[in-house]
């Protein structure tokens, strides 16, 4: 048969070709990234991209292909691309229209424990004035169910909120009564360093479908360190505790929640070991915040590039345990992974744009105040209340929704017009964190250069883009994550 | 190998016959009355039985020597000896002439509806032609008329079969009518449904059992235009895919590895995940190298061996993105270990034959075996495999959760998560 066409006459860019939304990053010496409107990239030469940058297409067909393929160009006019990319983009922001999913109810301030690092100021054990009354409770109740999301998680926190247990009882039994009229896909997390855990807790728990989140530093020094306690038994008890809950409700019913401190930083294979050994399956490597305590004792987070060995030495540990059949996950490449392999954004608070504060989580204190993130809470126990929304017993929940201090910080931080993240690479895999940029810097945006969070997540991402592209068993494990 | 076409031995028939197509039937089944009725049926006649007048036809298989008399019938040739009640042929008027066009015991019917295409592929393995014939159309309509609605699967394929339009999808709807409970595949370029009120008319036949399979050949014009040899087609496909995807329509999107495709199937299977999730299912496919795939050999040609560690690493992509993923035409033996979850023995029985060498092979009735067509050139990783190797075949089944092609056994064309 003979062949009508060669690969020359079918080529459509001959007739004219044109850039499609495009972002680059010159990776290293020899490579550019380029990303599209919603993520997808490629490395080509600096050759090729001087090429396309000065209007001629780079001189190797496959180059031009994997260049029409992941929608960087065009053919002049050419409709099908334009609409996949509409399509992808779409799905990609389809989570903005139900918002707010998590909710968190401050039971009580109270706690046993005096860590270190505590996010919010504690306050003794024994004061019962720092505890949510029943009424701020229903009022809460009221504002989450108006929520358009579908599904609905209602997390519980102090404090310790064990020491609080009749309220979040409360809490739940009746967020369930209302349930049945507003039929959302409800579910429940108390967060809890499990050491108050008992028969009652569990048994409620059990009855009730409600999961556990917990504190695991690591190894039991490093962990009773951070977290002092009467008896320096923090660690045993959350181990115990664990093992009740598992136990007592199934294994998946309880995860751990690691917080990084100075001492963490030399001991990431400990960590993660310790994790491995009790059978905790996931692991969150996150940076030390800024905020509560932490923010006023030691230096903060700015030794991003000390965090970032320390992120690097557990991020390969990790791949080296699932190269021998452990299945280890990191939570936050595994989100980032997610944004970068797949149409969806997890809407993950803390890296998504716009920002996740309200519209991702609403955190209803204690004492009836309504804060955009938790780190909002924590800046206004500091005498901060720049993330206030209004007080439950004051204020509509249309009136927390449009208030300037929900919508301010979303306008002023949306990457896709703040100076800097509008034409950065990695736009489509970051997000906007209006809370952390105020605490640090003063505004909502900062300096993106003099930012800890920007370089933190540049570098993870660059890490990422490495490791996925030069490991193809870590390409795999990778694939695996982005698609949990 | 299956002969499906072959010449009567001998003949009474005196006048032309008055119908092309009929479905056999004998005493050995149940005579269901009317429906089709006799007049649409040929009469299989056994050894010495003397048949009951009123059949249209009568056949006797060739160990037969006398035809019965005063009756029009025709002795079949031997290579047509495994015709049985329920086959449906086609007979030309003067009796010498017949063609199998369906067999009620295979799973793996296609129904030929036209030679015509707009695509011009430079692997065709049913090469287009331009001539009239849509007389195929009446004649599918014939056969849906003679199938019983047990059929469990039917196939239509072409050339393309939207280039009938409208009369391609009354014939779906009247499928639809006769065989509710049947799985239809059809199988198109997809161009035709850029056509949005065509793919409306398409929804309308509102069949939950009607799949579309639809090639693509790239990520991007340049390559899938190149080899489907027409200019427009990538961006006429994609779009079409949309339509139907639009319309909750079910599709299945095919890529045969060849020489142009199997180097980027990684891509191509990065584009499906991340540009058409929402497929019902990807089958990757070897070459079948028959028609143009067969002139044009030294232009498509890849050996198999050469694209293993892709095709699994794509195989794995796709079924890790959701998306279900078979593997077609491809023998045990050649695919990289860890793609055998996804090995289904796709090659239509009646062109499906094994090698010499495999008969010493562990993993034989797991395998898909080979294409006839394949005497032409085979992989060069074609081996016999031992017991170890068909130990790896359950484990690495069982590992992944999906149903074995070791267990399913020979009807393991509908292997689902």
């Amino acid at each position: 048969m003979p062949i009508r066409y060669q690969p020359a006459d079918v080529d459509q860019t001959h007739a004219g070709w044109e850039l499609l939304p495009i972002r680059f990053h010159r990776f290293d010496l020899s490579r550019v990234l380029l990303t599209n409107m919603v993520g997808e990239h490629l490395f080509v030469t600096g050759e090729d991209f001087d090429a396309l940058m000065s209007g001629a297409l780079p001189s190797d067909p496959q180059v031009r292909r994997d260049l029409a393929g992941k929608h960087l160009i065009r053919a002049t006019g050419e409709d099908v691309p334009v609409e996949l990319l509409a399509m992808k983009t779409r799905t990609r922001y389809r989570r903005l229209a139900e918002f707010t999913a998590l909710h968190i109810f401050v039971a009580t301030l109270r706690c046993e424990h005096t860590c270190q690092y505590c996010q919010v100021s504690r306050q003794s054990s024994a004061n019962d004035r720092y505890d949510m009354s029943a009424e701020t409770a229903r009022r809460a109740l009221e504002a989450t169910f108006q929520s358009p999301s579908r599904a609905v998680k209602i997390e519980i926190q102090g404090g310790e909120p064990l020491l609080n247990f009749d309220l979040v009882r409360d809490i739940i039994t009746e967020a369930q009564v209302m349930n049945v009229h507003h039929q959302k896909q409800l579910s429940f997390v108390i967060a809890s360093n499990l050491a108050l855990l008992d028969d009652t807790v569990l048994d409620f728990a059990a009855e009730h479908d409600v999961c556990f989140s917990t504190s695991l530093d690591g190894p039991a020094d490093l962990h009773n360190t951070n977290r002092p306690r009467p008896g320096r038994d923090s660690w045993q008890r959350a181990i115990a505790g664990i093992g009740q809950v598992r136990d007592r409700l199934g294994p998946d019913r309880v995860s751990a929640l690691m917080t990084t401190t100075a001492a963490s930083l030399t001991r990431v294979r400990d960590i993660i070991d310790c994790y491995v050994e009790h059978d905790l399956r996931a692991i969150f490597l996150r940076p030390l915040s800024p905020y509560g305590f932490a923010a006023r004792r030691a230096r903060p987070t700015d030794d991003v590039a000390h965090w970032l060995a320390f992120y690097q030495e557990g991020l390969d540990y990790i791949l080296e345990l699932n190269a021998h059949g452990i299945p280890m996950v990191e939570h936050f490449a595994a989100i980032v992974l997610k944004k970068m392999l797949t149409n969806d954004d997890p809407g993950y608070v803390d890296l998504t744009s716009p920002a996740g504060i309200g519209i991702g989580a609403l955190v209803y204190n204690y004492d009836g105040y309504v804060y955009a993130s938790d780190e909002g809470r924590m800046l206004a126990e500091m005498g901060d209340t720049t993330f206030r929304l209004g007080n439950l017993h004051a204020n509509t929940y249309t009136e927390l929704m449009t208030s300037n201090a929900l919508l301010e910080p979303l306008e002023m931080s949306f990457t896709h017009s703040a100076p800097m993240c509008s034409d950065c690479a990695f736009e489509p895999y970051c997000g906007a964190d209006p809370v952390f940029h105020h605490a640090t810097a003063g505004d909502f945006l900062a300096r993106k250069p003099e930012s800890a969070f920007c370089n933190r997540n540049m570098g993870i991402f660059e890490l990422l883009l490495d490791r996925y592209h030069s490991d193809p068993q870590a390409r795999q494990v990778f694939q695996r994550w982005a698609n949990r | 190998m299956i002969p499906l076409n072959g010449i009567a031995t001998a003949s009474t028939i005196s006048r032309p016959l008055d119908r092309n197509l009929w479905l056999i039937t004998s005493q050995a089944i149940d005579q269901a009355p009317a429906d089709p009725p006799q007049t649409s049926r040929a009469y299989l006649v056994a050894e010495n039985e003397q048949p009951p007048k009123g059949f249209g036809l009568y056949l006797t298989d060739s160990t037969q020597l006398a035809l019965p008399e005063g009756l029009p019938a025709i002795r079949l040739p031997a290579s047509l000896g495994y015709l049985t009640a329920g086959d449906v042929i086609r007979v030309s008027p003067d009796g010498r002439h017949i063609r199998v066009l369906w067999r009620h015991r295979s799973s793996q019917n296609s129904v030929l509806l036209t030679e015509r295409c707009d695509n011009y592929c430079l692997m065709c393995s049913q090469p287009p032609r331009t001539r009239d014939d849509a007389w195929l159309l009446d004649e599918a309509h014939e056969l849906l008329r003679l199938l019983p609605a047990a059929t469990g699967d039917i196939c239509f394929t072409g050339g393309e079969p939207a280039l009938y339009g409208n009369d391609f999808v009354d014939l779906l709807r009247h499928c639809t009518r006769r065989l509710p409970d049947t799985e239809v595949h059809v199988l198109s370029n997809g161009r035709r449904f850029t056509d949005a009120a065509f793919a409306d008319e398409y929804a309308t036949i509102n069949n939950p059992k009607l799949m579309i399979g639809i090639p693509i050949y790239g990520t991007e014009s340049g390559l899938h235009d190149y080899i489907v040899q027409a200019p427009g087609a990538f961006n006429d496909t994609i779009r079409g895919i949309l339509n139907l995807a639009e319309r909750s329509q079910r599709v299945e999107i095919r890529v045969v590895l060849q020489k142009h495709t199997a180097p980027s199937i990684i891509r191509i299977a990065e584009f499906i995940a991340r540009n058409l999730p929402f497929v019902d299912q990807v089958a990757l496919m070897g070459l079948e190298p028959v028609g143009f795939a067969r002139s044009n050999l030294p232009e498509v040609w890849i050996d198999p061996i050469d694209y293993q560690e892709d095709l699994a690493d794509a195989a794995l992509l796709l079924a890790g993105s959701g998306i279900r993923t078979f593997i077609y035409n491809h023998q045990l033996c050649v695919l990289d270990k860890r793609a055998w979850t996804f090995a289904v023995k796709s090659i239509s029985d009646w062109k499906n034959e094994h090698d010499p060498i495999c008969e010493t092979c562990a993993a034989l009735e797991a395998c898909g075996g080979f294409f006839h067509s394949a005497q032409l050139i085979a992989s060069s990783g074609i081996h016999a495999l031992d017991l170890e190797d068909a130990r790896h075949l359950t484990r690495s089944s069982t590992d992944s959760g999906r149903p074995s092609i070791w267990r399913a056994g020979i009807e393991s064309k509908r292997v689902t998560r």
